[in-house]
């Protein structure tokens, strides 16, 4: 059986690897794309974004001339999907009501029908991204927050409860570094971006981390008055092996569901299943492997210290 | 004891019986579907609400289009849904959503359009009416040439002090002086001018602003007062003489169609405050349902490899937390009807993923209950020990939920990432459901089956698959 507790050094370099090249994906992301750690959706930046569903194939050039002689030089052209699927995806500045309604008539007269029921167009001002944006930031914030003050307020019963809530909220942002990593890196390789959907499962990812913690964390609280005397390393060890099998069996359940979306679902879901799938992993590895060690090796440093005063 | 775990067993078989009536029928009889008497009398029904991402739409995002400085009164954001919802409503589409969303946007949806363009040509006409003073020094020549070329003049209303100023510094400006807009309009009506028979729009103010067009016209008789729509003159009639009742008419060259419709315009349309429309998003209809079946079908093949999962680890409490799941499922679904609550793709993959969580609670008192027979507990104290021990970390880790979710409600609440406020609902009704199903009616389920076969199944241990 492993021992949680004395591994902790293997943990915490896997947390530190898992960590460096997180953020290695962050810097190359913002290296490659003018600053964004993560690629950003109009949800977030403004702009306008067309899904454009062709009946008979059209060539990128003719769809981009278009949109430079409305006077959208910087669009960027891209195919969705495979060659006879005949989907192109258009990223542009900020653009008006009419002059959307424009493009997609010049569209249709220069390049070829449009199939409308099965194309969309989204315009968001930069403005109201912003403001978007700045409340993710908050929306993060709060989670974090709440959910501090929720576990020093569920175990204020053990001993130094805010240990419990700061070790919890270390392993959150672990979880939240490498789920931002991942998804740079996949914005990187794919072509992934930031958008509200994401944001709804980066928060969800926040809001089930603390689901492992406190399930151990829920068996420390009824273990210390049961083995009064023992080391708090040995009762924390105990907790964490009476709980495993049930992260697992959890862990495995939630993944069933997600690898069968990933596999077989729509395509626009993916990133959104993948960021929560990931986030699950990470967060089962720091709940156990950051959040439990950190708590042992914080709880020891004081012991030692108190050693060291009653000698002295 | 025993009689009471009889009748609730009975009463979750009750419930289930009701959940599949709900969510399995089609067709349900008129007096079933009146009782649900929080839900607008019109449109009272067992449905799945689609969001736009499914059945396709539009949704359009606008902002009181003010200058720096100024902020909207909620009243006046209250007026302005009205109006749009009025005008949207017009175009006779499929129950359309019209939102105040924060302190100065506006959300407007309409599912299933085929014509984006023509719905946003109507929300977004302002029909600002406003009376003002020309400019010092302006002709009647000069205003009749401007109203003949419907040439956009301006006018200080919603301008700062300072753009004033500088407004009025320019030349080439033509700055008219706002007295009265058409937010103070109490009612608007077509008469006909009783000497020539010409149609005319009546008009007739509010009190208080009543009482400010006595005292200004009292004060200005000879000069011309303008109205203007839009930015544009529609007339500059003489001031003749005070008018004390607040009544005025306008005119202009009208027919009677052109009258009512500035009429109408005028009573319903008349917008306390311009709007910008600042994001526009078009769904294609075919579009979302095409997503949806897939990943609904994956997540059908997850579950039930789920299902699967639970029955062989846990046996013969696994079949107990299935059929707990299979309610989960039911009560989620009807829920989602009866609220009712707006279905989107990630609503539903959060839904999904909620299943998958769901036996999370089970697995927690199963865990709990084979450690309790190793330490050699007779069964049915077992299965208490276990039920009981877990409900801490349980209850503990899905408060944590609830706890997000209301956090991902408020920031969806904040403006229109109604996607995110969808999954948060969903999310909620999904952990409050599943500690009833995963605790009160597994826990009977096990009770039930313990209490009439438990010494047969602790002779078989892998029942239990200890």
């Amino acid at each position: 059986m492993i021992n949680f507790v004395q591994n902790r050094r293997l943990f915490f370099t896997i947390a530190g690897v898992l960590i460096a090249l997180s953020l290695v994906a962050l810097v190359v992301s913002a290296i490659l794309f003018d600053g964004q750690f993560l690629r950003i959706s109009i949800d977030f930046k403004g702009g306008t974004l067309f899904v454009l569903q062709f009946d008979a194939p059209v060539d990128e050039v003719s769809i981009r001339e278009v949109f430079v002689d409305n006077g959208h030089t910087g669009a960027i052209v891209q195919r969705l999907g495979a060659v006879d699927d005949n989907m192109w995806q258009v990223r542009t500045r900020f653009a008006e009501t009419e002059e959307v309604q424009k493009i997609l008539d010049d569209l249709e007269t220069r390049v070829g029908h449009i199939n409308r029921t099965l194309s969309n167009w989204n315009t968001v001002e930069s403005t109201v991204g912003a403001e978007v944006a700045r409340y993710a930031a908050l929306a993060v914030l709060a989670a974090s927050i709440a959910v501090l003050g929720f576990i020093w307020f569920s175990f204020r019963k053990v001993p130094n409860p805010f240990r419990y809530g700061v070790v919890s909220i270390v392993a959150m942002l672990v979880n939240v570094v490498i789920t931002l990593g991942f998804y740079a890196l996949m914005g990187i390789l794919q072509g992934w971006e930031a958008d509200a959907l994401f944001l709804t499962a980066l928060l969800t990812v926040i809001g089930f981390s603390v689901q492992d913690v406190i399930v151990v964390f829920d068996r420390i609280r009824e273990n210390i008055p049961r083995h009064r005397g023992e080391p708090f390393e040995l009762i924390v060890n105990r907790s964490v092996l009476e709980t495993v099998h049930r992260s697992l069996a959890t862990q495995l359940n939630a993944m069933f569901v997600m690898v069968a979306i990933l596999l077989f679902g729509g395509s626009t879901i993916k990133p959104f299943i993948a960021v929560m799938l990931v986030g699950m992993l990470s967060e089962t590895f720091t709940s156990l492997c950051v959040a439990v060690p950190l708590l042992v090796v914080w709880e020891e440093h004081d012991h030692k210290r108190a050693l060291v005063r009653a000698a002295a | 004891m025993e009689r009471r775990n009889i009748i609730y067993f009975v009463l979750i078989l009750l419930l289930a019986a009701v959940a599949v009536y709900g969510v399995v029928w089609q067709q349900h009889p008129e007096w079933v579907t009146n009782l649900f008497f929080w839900q607008p009398a019109s449109s009272r029904n067992l449905d799945f609400q689609l969001g736009l991402d499914l059945q396709g739409g539009l949704q359009v995002l606008m902002v009181a289009d003010l200058p720096e400085g100024r902020t909207v009164g909620a009243q006046d954001m209250a007026t302005a849904r009205n109006i749009v919802e009025n005008r949207v409503n017009a175009l006779g589409l499929t129950e359309p959503v019209v939102q105040v969303q924060g302190t100065e946007r506006i959300v407007v949806e309409i599912p299933g359009i085929e014509d984006p363009a023509q719905a946003v040509d109507t929300i977004r006409e302002t029909a600002m009416l406003e009376f003002a003073t020309p400019p010092a020094g302006v002709t009647a020549d000069t205003l009749y040439a401007l109203r003949e070329l419907q040439m956009p003049i301006s006018t200080t209303h919603l301008m700062s002090e300072a753009e004033i100023q500088s407004t009025s510094a320019m030349t080439d400006v033509f700055l008219f002086t706002t007295e009265l807009t058409g937010g103070e309009l109490d009612s608007a009506y077509v008469v006909r001018d009783p000497n020539t028979s010409q149609p005319l729009v009546a008009i007739e103010f509010k009190p208080e602003a009543a009482s400010k067009f006595a005292s200004y016209t009292a004060s200005h008789v000879g000069n011309a007062l303008c109205i203007i729509l839009d930015k544009r003159i529609i007339s500059c009639p003489n001031i003749q003489t005070s008018i004390p009742s607040g009544k005025a008419t306008i005119e202009g060259q009208f027919t009677y169609e052109s009258a009512s419709q500035l009429a109408v315009q005028l009573q319903y349309g008349a917008l306390p405050i311009p709007l910008k429309i600042e994001s526009y998003k078009a769904i294609g209809p075919s579009l979302g349902s095409l997503s949806v079946e897939k990943s609904v079908r994956a997540g059908i093949v997850g579950l039930a490899v789920v299902f699967l999962f639970m029955l062989i680890y846990y046996r013969i409490n696994g079949l107990a937390a299935d059929l707990a799941l299979a309610l989960y499922v039911l009560l989620n679904l009807l829920l989602y009807k009866l609220v009712p609550v707006t279905m989107t793709l990630p609503g539903i993959a959060g839904f999904l993923l909620s299943v998958g969580m769901a036996v999370d609670a089970n697995i927690l008192v199963f865990e709990r209950m084979k450690e309790e027979l190793r330490h050699g507990r007779s069964l049915k104290r077992a299965a208490e020990a276990g039920f009981s021990r877990a409900w801490t970390s349980v209850r503990d880790s899905n408060l944590a939920t609830l706890l997000t979710c209301l956090i991902l409600y408020i920031f969806g609440n904040a403006f229109a990432a109604s996607l995110v406020k969808g999954f948060a609902i969903t999310l909620a009704i999904g952990t409050v459901v599943n500690l009833f199903t995963a605790i009160f009616v597994t826990r009977t389920l096990v009770r039930v089956a313990f209490g009439a076969a438990g010494e047969w199944i602790q002779k078989r241990a892998w029942l239990l698959g200890l």
